[in-house]
């Protein structure tokens, strides 16, 4: 099956591109996903573990199954260091 | 009223947007670009959202107000792009019938926006830069 996946702020500059089309074998999860982007890009996988991940505008878990279709955003946090202050 | 913008953010636009008859309480908020931060003096921000999102998240928080507080109207206004230093990144108004009402929920309304809408902020200073993206209440994927 076919993503569409969206990339933004520390995520977008980490794989060079805002968007991004992938086939996938199914079943496929968020954590597959995520797990498969962080193997075969290095500078994904440098980001913060706490990566959160919406399927068709809605955050999911890492459980969560996706489908044919689906729109994945990829929804970085604070980027470390001085920003854990921020309010 | 419930929008992303390049366009410079004003009180009085999202004042206006919720003003009816029934409410005799307008609380605004803006949020503007701060220097220093973290002690750090701050050259310009850069905000970036993801709009198709945003703006069902903001429509969300506006739901939540009315389910808290009952009769509300809430206006969300949040610039992107490039902002100097003073300029407003984010303008919210609530009108409800009094003002303890529109002040909590305004309030309300800008701890929410930081946790479930996706909208990240770059500071840049002179010697470097770095995304700032949520505060410490990461959204939880039931959000």
């Amino acid at each position: 099956m076919r993503l569409r996946l969206r990339f933004f702020a520390a995520a977008r500059e980490a794989m060079g591109r805002s968007e991004l089309g992938l086939d996938v074998p199914e079943p496929y999860s968020v954590a597959d996903l995520l797990a498969r982007l962080r193997a075969e890009h290095p500078t994904f996988a440098a980001l913060p573990p706490s990566m959160m991940v919406s399927v068709n505008l809605e955050y999911r878990s890492p459980e969560y199954e996706l489908h044919e279709g689906d729109e994945v955003g990829f929804i970085p946090p604070v980027s470390g260091g001085t920003g854990a202050g921020y309010v | 009223m419930f929008e992303i913008t390049g366009a410079p953010l004003t009180a009085d636009v999202v004042a206006d947007a919720v003003r009816v008859a029934e409410c005799g309480g307008v609380v605004t908020f803006l949020g503007t670009v701060r220097s220093p931060s973290h002690g750090r003096e701050v050259h310009y921000l850069e905000y970036e959202a993801y709009p198709e999102m945003a703006i069902p998240k903001m429509e969300q928080i506006a739901a939540e107000i009315r389910e808290r507080w009952g009769l509300t109207r809430v206006a969300i206004r949040h610039r992107v792009g490039r902002l100097e230093v003073g300029e407003a990144s984010v303008a919210i108004g609530v009108a409800a019938p009094h003002r303890h009402a529109a002040f909590e929920a305004c309030e309300y309304a800008i701890v929410r926006l930081k946790q479930i809408v996706p909208i990240w902020k770059k500071e840049v200073w002179a010697d470097g830069e770095e995304w700032i993206g949520w505060d410490a209440q990461f959204p939880r994927p039931e959000s």
